[in-house]
């Protein structure tokens, strides 16, 4: 068996707002088919690495490479169409259109472009699959939270992308909601999707990912299984405190 | 949807035959009504095409218009240019005057796009005036064709049904598409994969495009033409309170919005000539207060509650 591919390469990444470094020289990589974790306490970098990944802004210094190109410094539009797409911490969706017209802008513009009946067919396939079947006619405005966010991540997917943030996707879940939206990613990681996601519910970052890299206060602390981060005393001391 | 779209565009069809007739049963003062509501309908759908989607209130429409106006003026007092071909010219410089302000102000957002289009409008209208007043000699200029008021009135519901006809197919293109999804969240869109920059630039010059086209039929009508006429500022005003009183979502709101608006307006202007400034503002403040969607969204919700209840 050949070892998965290196997907995404961040080097050196550091993001200054004026006198604040938010990100702090990270370096990590991404394999293919990989559940990568970014995990940290409040305030320590993770969304706007994030961010820097998929061009929300651009890096004061280092690089973002993607199957050896260079996507760090590009306009968001041409870094979702290399491959990356996104959802958003606070849930962003589009109140004016329809659930199927939501999911086509993910279609239409993104790394695989489709349109008309196909970009259709399409986003009726993703909404079935994220659990919307039932609400697809509905308008967006009056769906429920997670409801939402399932839309935001089919709006996501429409694009086929190559690698998929998920900015802390289940925040704000109520415990039920919270297992079917673990189930919901555990598949995608199944279908073998890159995925990097941003999250705190410890639950989740043990069941899903496959590595975790740990920031604290912009810089990347300890890197590795799950198990071994969790368990590292500086990311211990870094959630709670020293004693 | 397709057929409902299909059917606004067939009623437009019709509509545009009907106003089509209009020269033949009228002339004079009423005629001339109509030519001046026909060149606010033609502006004000133009100016939606832009500033519907996007929900970027555009004060350039003076702009545009006063290039189409003056530079056929110019072309055919100073340069003795035929009035065909500066009607070919006056819209490409138009377009490309777009493509400029867009490059350099579709990041500005909100109030700041507001203001920058106002300035720049009062920017070209002075800068023209130098130009004439310093290097051009005279002040005034003569269009002098053979047009007649029918004539004008033709031309302007062409370009008024053309304007519409482009929407319409915007409307259903990837383009109109990429536009609506950037007036519901322009950061979203950009994550989505589309180039917010261009698809507001492309349409921004389509906008530019008509609106000059405008001032070039127009002009013959003013047969004197200074650059403080056509580079008004109360014509971009004008348009913006037509297009917000006939409601903005829709391409047909306009339309609406333009009849009622040029009738009131005729008998403000002839019953208190003074005061058509203050009555200009009262009417834009009462339309943002009582109908911030426009007729068309108050013919939508109460289509809506009638339907529901």
């Amino acid at each position: 068996m050949t070892p998965p591919r290196t997907l995404l390469k961040v080097e050196n990444l550091t993001k200054r707002f004026g006198g604040l470094v938010a990100v702090n020289d990270m370096t990590f990589d991404v394999k293919e088919h990989e559940v990568m974790g970014l995990i940290g306490p409040n305030g320590s970098g993770k969304t706007t690495t994030m961010n820097l990944i998929s061009g929300a802004f651009g890096p004061s210094t280092g690089t973002i490479s993607m199957n050896n190109r260079v996507l760090s410094g590009l306009p968001a539009h041409e870094i979702t169409r290399a491959g990356i797409s996104r959802t958003f911490q606070l849930v962003k969706v589009l109140p004016g259109l329809s659930l199927t017209e939501n999911v086509i802008a993910g279609a239409a513009f993104g790394h695989k472009k489709r349109w008309g009946a196909e970009a259709v067919d399409m986003a009726h396939q993703l909404l079935i699959r994220v659990g919307l079947e039932t609400q697809i006619d509905l308008p967006v405005t009056s769906l429920t939270y997670i409801d939402q966010k399932r839309l935001e991540l089919a709006r996501a997917l429409a694009g086929e992308p190559e690698v998929l943030l998920l900015d802390e996707w289940l925040a704000g879940l109520n415990p039920t909601e919270l297992q079917d939206g673990i189930a919901l990613i555990s598949d995608l990681r199944k279908e073998g999707r890159t995925i990097i996601l941003v999250e705190h519910v410890m639950d989740a970052i043990r069941s899903l990912c496959d590595r975790c890299v740990v920031m604290n206060s912009g810089t990347k602390i300890a890197e590795g299984t799950p198990q071994d981060v969790l368990s590292d005393p500086e990311v211990i001391r870094a959630y709670l405190g020293d004693e | 949807m397709t057929g409902q779209g299909f059917k606004s565009l067939t009623l437009i069809g019709v509509l545009v035959i009907a106003a089509a007739f209009v020269p033949f049963v009228t002339n004079g003062y009423w005629l001339s009504i109509a030519v001046t509501a026909m060149m606010y309908i033609a502006l004000a759908t133009a100016w939606t095409l832009f500033s519907g989607p996007t929900h970027y209130i555009s004060l350039a429409t003076g702009a545009f218009f006063g290039i189409g106006g003056y530079l056929v003026a110019t072309g055919m007092s100073d340069f003795d240019i035929s009035f065909w071909v500066m009607a070919a010219i006056a819209p490409i410089v138009a377009v490309v005057l777009a493509a400029l302000i867009g490059a350099a102000t579709l990041r500005l957002s909100g109030i700041y796009f507001v203001i920058f289009t106002l300035g720049l409008a009062e920017m070209i209208r002075g800068l023209v005036s130098w130009v004439q007043n310093n290097f051009l000699g005279s002040r005034g200029l003569y269009v002098l064709t053979d047009f007649t008021e029918e004539h004008i009135y033709w031309m302007l519901l062409g370009i008024a049904a053309t304007v519409y006809v482009i929407g319409w197919l915007i409307d259903r293109s990837k383009l109109g598409f990429a536009m609506k999804i950037i007036g519901n969240d322009e950061g979203v869109a950009k994550h989505l994969g589309i180039n917010t920059a261009r698809a507001k630039v492309i349409l921004f010059m389509i906008t530019g495009f008509f609106s000059a086209l405008v001032g070039v039929i127009v002009a013959p009508r003013y047969s004197y033409i200074e650059p403080n006429l056509v580079f008004s500022p109360e014509i971009s005003f004008m348009v913006v309170i037509m297009a917000l009183l006939g409601g903005t979502q829709r391409l047909w709101g306009p339309i609406i919005g333009v009849i009622p608006f040029i009738l009131i307006w005729e008998t403000i202007t002839v019953s208190f000539p003074n005061a058509t400034t203050l009555y200009l503002g009262l009417s834009f403040l009462a339309i943002v207060y009582f109908l911030p969607n426009g007729v068309v969204g108050l013919i939508e919700s109460l289509t809506k509650r009638g339907r529901a209840s």
